[in-house]
């Protein structure tokens, strides 16, 4: 029972044939060759997996492949695509992560946020990054980038 | 993790095109909104349906309105729209401050709030505020349509009064004539996104009516009659706030899981009722002068 859908990711129109019961995590990752989602807990709540979905950042183990027939992803991939961002220069600048498993999915939470958001208060930081797990940074150092590509000039 | 099993995916382009599927496949099929309890129940095997029903083609479903004096909240309206709607903050803030704490951004630009009532898990945020407001559940299926006091939604852990063959088209708010002011509680482990180990919403108006709702403290979300009678008969002050709160051990079940035990539950599900009840008082006294 697969169905073609076609999407744009990371600004390339793209078809695959895929199951009703296929995650949009296992495609990105298996199919269509996009390794920054990463899964972390399968369940929606560590963050690793987030993709923005139309302009919104949406976790890709909870959402059905299917479902995504004439919308648009972006990942890490399409968002440095032209280079890092200066969310990216700064993270690197402050060696702001570790191992980097969380690394895709709080950046493109952040993108989302500040898009819409260019300067956003602490708390709004914090908010936006609540759902994106970190084992090994205890946060700071991401927030301070963050704070420092934001702040009002 | 892989779904270990097949079904049928259909985008209906219009509600009789939905409604018309689950006229034939019934209990065989699911809805499909955001999906985000939805992916989980199925992962899990929890739930096994035949075929899902993708209503995010349904544009007519994701309106937050006030019309004839209610508010309205379609089954698309997302956490994230009812966070952002205007309407939502000026007319159920409770609602508005509950949406801010379900799980985290990420969920909250796709999970739905009638989703949430549907998949109907004990901790859900949006029981409480809809609870105290009386909301209304509007069901439609090739039948007719149906509406539903969200009282009398909830029918255990997981499960409610939807039908076979129906689906939750929109909830809606009647809004008060006169002023009101709500607040809600949620407690969590941490800061950020997790469930609710408890949740407490509460309503007053100036007339003095008072309703009171707790979850995440027993099978399904509830009004406290007692409670609300209680402070309707002698007056919302801090003494008798004080008196209500030695009530609510008698008035709800919580259990002990990975998330809290039920003394820690019972112990703050009070103190989140004496915060609720404050902070709406002090609402209250704003929005009267």
């Amino acid at each position: 029972m697969m169905k073609k859908i076609s999407f744009t990711l990371n600004g390339e129109l793209r078809q695959v044939d895929v199951a009703p019961n296929e995650i949009l995590l296992e495609v990105l990752r298996y199919r269509m060759g996009v390794k920054s989602p990463k899964c972390g807990c399968d369940t929606g709540d560590c963050g690793a997996c987030t993709v923005i979905l139309n302009g919104k950042a949406v976790r890709s183990c909870l959402i059905f492949a299917i479902e995504i027939n004439g919308q648009e992803i972006l990942t890490l991939e399409g968002l440095s695509k032209d280079g890092l961002t200066p969310l990216q220069k700064a993270l690197m600048d402050r060696n702001a992560f570790q191992c980097g498993y969380c690394a895709p999915g709080m950046i493109l939470s952040v993108t989302c946020l500040i898009s819409g958001n260019p300067h956003p208060s602490e708390e709004e930081i914090k908010e936006s990054i609540a759902g994106n797990l970190c084992r090994c940074t205890g946060y700071q150092p991401v927030i301070d980038a963050i704070r420092q590509i934001t702040k009002k000039q | 993790m892989a779904i270990p099993f097949e079904f049928a995916y259909e985008k209906p382009a219009t509600i009789a095109d939905a409604l018309h599927l689950l006229d034939k496949w019934g209990s065989n099929a699911r809805i499909l909104a955001g999906g985000t309890d939805l992916a989980n129940e199925l992962k899990q095997g929890f739930r096994v349906p035949e075929l899902l029903v993708d209503i995010k083609g349904l544009d007519a479903l994701e309106k937050i309105k006030v019309l004839d004096d209610a508010l309205h909240i379609g089954a698309l309206a997302t956490f994230d729209m009812v966070r952002n709607s205007q309407p939502v903050r000026d007319h159920a803030y409770i609602l508005y401050e509950a949406a801010g704490l379900v799980a985290s951004s990420g969920v909250r630009n796709r999970a739905t709030v009638v989703g949430n009532i549907c998949s109907a898990v004990a901790c859900m945020d949006s029981a409480a505020p809809l609870l105290v407001h009386d909301a209304v559940v509007h069901t439609a299926s090739l039948e007719g349509e149906r509406e539903v006091p969200v009282q009398d939604w909830f029918v255990d852990n997981r499960k409610t009064l939807v039908g076979e063959k129906e689906m939750v088209s929109h909830v809606s708010i009647p809004l008060p004539k006169i002023k009101y002011a709500g607040a809600y509680q949620k407690m969590m482990r941490y800061t950020g996104e997790d469930l609710a180990a408890a949740n407490v919403g509460v309503l007053l108006m100036e007339d003095g009516a008072c309703r009171v709702a707790f979850g995440s403290v027993g099978p399904i979300p509830r009004r406290s009659p007692e409670i609300e009678s209680f402070l309707e008969k002698n007056g919302v002050n801090a003494r008798n706030i004080e008196q209500a709160k030695e009530m609510i051990g008698g008035i709800i079940s919580p259990i002990t899981d990975v998330r809290a035990t039920r003394e820690y539950r019972m112990h703050m599900t009070k103190v989140m009722f004496v915060r609720a009840m404050h902070a709406a008082v002090e609402r209250l006294e704003k929005q009267k002068r």
